[in-house]
């Protein structure tokens, strides 16, 4: 089987609201980063483009249609979607690799969140018939899961408040974080509830934003005399939409996943998680078997700045930097899709 | 079990609000509609003059930043005849929907034509904006009602799409 390499990656900085900017104006930019990483011209000098993002978020219909005109796709390319957060694009980019129907790929995720109700408009992720009639937000959802392990002893309120003080201080090193600053655990538990038991720290921002990742195969990373990282492991995992049928304190998709992906192969210096509430990245580290020799989310993670559909691919890109710069050997990226970590990637990373 | 009414459906209506933004370069072109002026926007590579314009070159992939202010005549380049009404206009099916490329740009845009005779219209024909009345402008192409023929020549098949904003002479 063909290895694969990460040639280039890219975020624009998370923001709370990009104003009047539309699908195409914030995929250009990240494009067009990825493209002069790489030293191609365009999306004509890969074999295969993949997207993630959902229409819902900004309210306008075929956004994802109409995003292909940030690509240059004359004469027409090989292109495909995926409803999801663009992790999943890398995913379907890997298969395409593999089978051999392509030997590069470029990957974007991009999501605006800011013009609807971010929590509501996810409410309607939920099953159609029982649930999203009732608006079941998100945010409340998350709550509950926090409410289970903080009753059942899993976790404490301050272990939950010292997640928060970590993402705040290490996003200050972060140039495309929202939220960063020298937060203490003391300052996080001197918040007032949001939503029992929740604090509003405790929650990701609404974030606008993209990214984009160029992979290939190893060969032709070589011929383009780029830095490279290798994907040695990638695997997903989804469980029930019915939340009574999950043990939602722990998460056994993302352990399988691991499983899957290798990630008891080897050492991991760095994980990057979409734990976009401060108890999931407790239950995301537990499920993972990580310890205290793993740097877990150095970019302050989606808490930092939550881009829908391209927050999974970040964290993947996340790892890449910190092994291109030389920071780390070998790295583990998760995404997450769906409430209360319903569905998880687990992608492994390692220097070339 | 068996005496029980099947369930046919169920209601669950989806109320979502959104704060629209129409993107930036769709908003400099739609300040200028609103103006009664129309402008494309011009690709830095290939040099295509988009109209209406969204912000980046189709082919190329790279944002067009260059304001081309356009005439509002403009060449028929095909139209189709249709016999379906458009709610709330006053414009009677059977009527034209045209792609039509306004003089200075490259690029078709859909739009109604009216004061014509339908089986009359044809390909490379000149047909020229009816606006409302200014008071009327909003952030909206129906600011022209249609286009209607005028009277200059044809444009060949192979100059449609290239005829500058000065007009077409023959």
């Amino acid at each position: 089987m063909k290895d694969i390499a990460i040639v280039a990656y890219n975020q624009s900085k998370a923001v709370s609201d990009v104003g009047p900017c539309n699908e195409v104006e914030l995929i250009m930019p990240v494009l067009a980063e990825v493209f002069s990483q790489a030293g191609i011209n365009n999306a004509q000098d890969v074999d295969f483009v993949c997207s993630g993002s959902c229409d819902y978020l900004q309210g306008a219909a075929f956004a994802f249609v109409a995003g292909v005109d940030a690509l240059g796709a004359v004469p027409p390319i090989k292109e495909s979607h995926v409803e999801m957060d663009a992790a999943w694009a890398l995913y379907e980019s890997m298969l395409k690799i593999r089978m051999g129907h392509a030997d590069s790929a470029l990957i974007y995720g991009f999501g605006k969140s800011s013009p609807g109700e971010l929590p509501i408009v996810l409410s309607q992720q939920l099953d159609p018939y029982y649930l999203a009639p009732l608006w079941v937000d998100t945010i409340a959802l998350a709550a509950m899961q926090a409410r289970m392990l903080l009753d059942q002893g899993k976790i404490s309120e301050r272990d939950m408040a010292e997640v928060v003080s970590r993402s705040r201080r290490n996003a200050r090193n972060n140039p495309n974080a929202q939220l960063a600053g020298d937060v203490s655990p003391e300052d996080v538990l001197a918040q007032p509830s949001y939503v029992s038991p929740l604090r509003k720290a405790d929650c990701p921002p609404v974030s606008d934003g993209a990214s984009a990742m160029i992979i290939c195969t190893v060969e032709k990373a070589k011929s383009w005399g780029v830095p490279y990282a290798v994907i040695s492991g990638i695997d997903h995992r989804i469980e029930s939409h019915n939340m009574g049928m999950r043990d939602l304190t722990d998460s056994v998709s993302t352990r399988l996943a691991a499983e899957g992906a290798g990630l008891g192969d080897g050492p991991v210096d760095v994980a990057e998680l979409y734990a976009p509430f401060s108890h999931q990245e407790i239950v995301l580290t537990r499920a993972l078997g990580l310890g205290k020799e793993t740097n877990i989310n150095p970019s302050g993670g989606v808490l930092a700045g939550n881009l829908m559909m391209a927050s999974g691919l970040s964290r993947i890109g996340e790892v890449f930097n910190r092994i291109i710069a030389g920071d780390a050997g070998r790295g583990v990226a998760h995404a997450t899709s769906g409430p209360c970590l319903q569905h998880n990637l687990v992608t492994v990373v390692e220097k070339a | 079990m068996s005496e029980q009414e099947p369930i046919t459906g169920i209601e669950a209506p989806i109320y979502l609000k959104y704060n629209f933004t129409a993107g930036a370069a769709p908003a400099r072109f739609l300040s200028q509609v609103k103006r009664g002026v129309l402008t494309g926007q011009r690709c830095p590579l290939c040099e295509q003059v988009y109209f209406p314009p969204r912000g980046s070159c189709a082919a190329c992939g790279v944002p067009t930043q260059e304001e081309v202010v356009l005439a509002d005549k403009a060449t028929v380049e095909s139209f189709t005849i249709v016999a379906i009404p458009i709610p709330n206009n006053p414009i009677k099916p059977p009527y034209i929907i045209a792609n039509l490329v306004a003089d200075g740009a490259n690029l078709s845009f859909i739009h109604l034509m009216s004061e014509c005779v339908n089986e009359d219209v044809h390909i490379g024909q000149r047909v020229q904006a009816v606006w409302k009345p200014a008071e009327e402008w909003d952030y909206a192409m129906d600011n022209i009602r249609y286009f209607k023929p005028i009277d200059e020549p044809d444009v060949p098949v192979d100059r449609i799409g290239k005829i500058s904003v000065a007009g077409w002479e023959g």
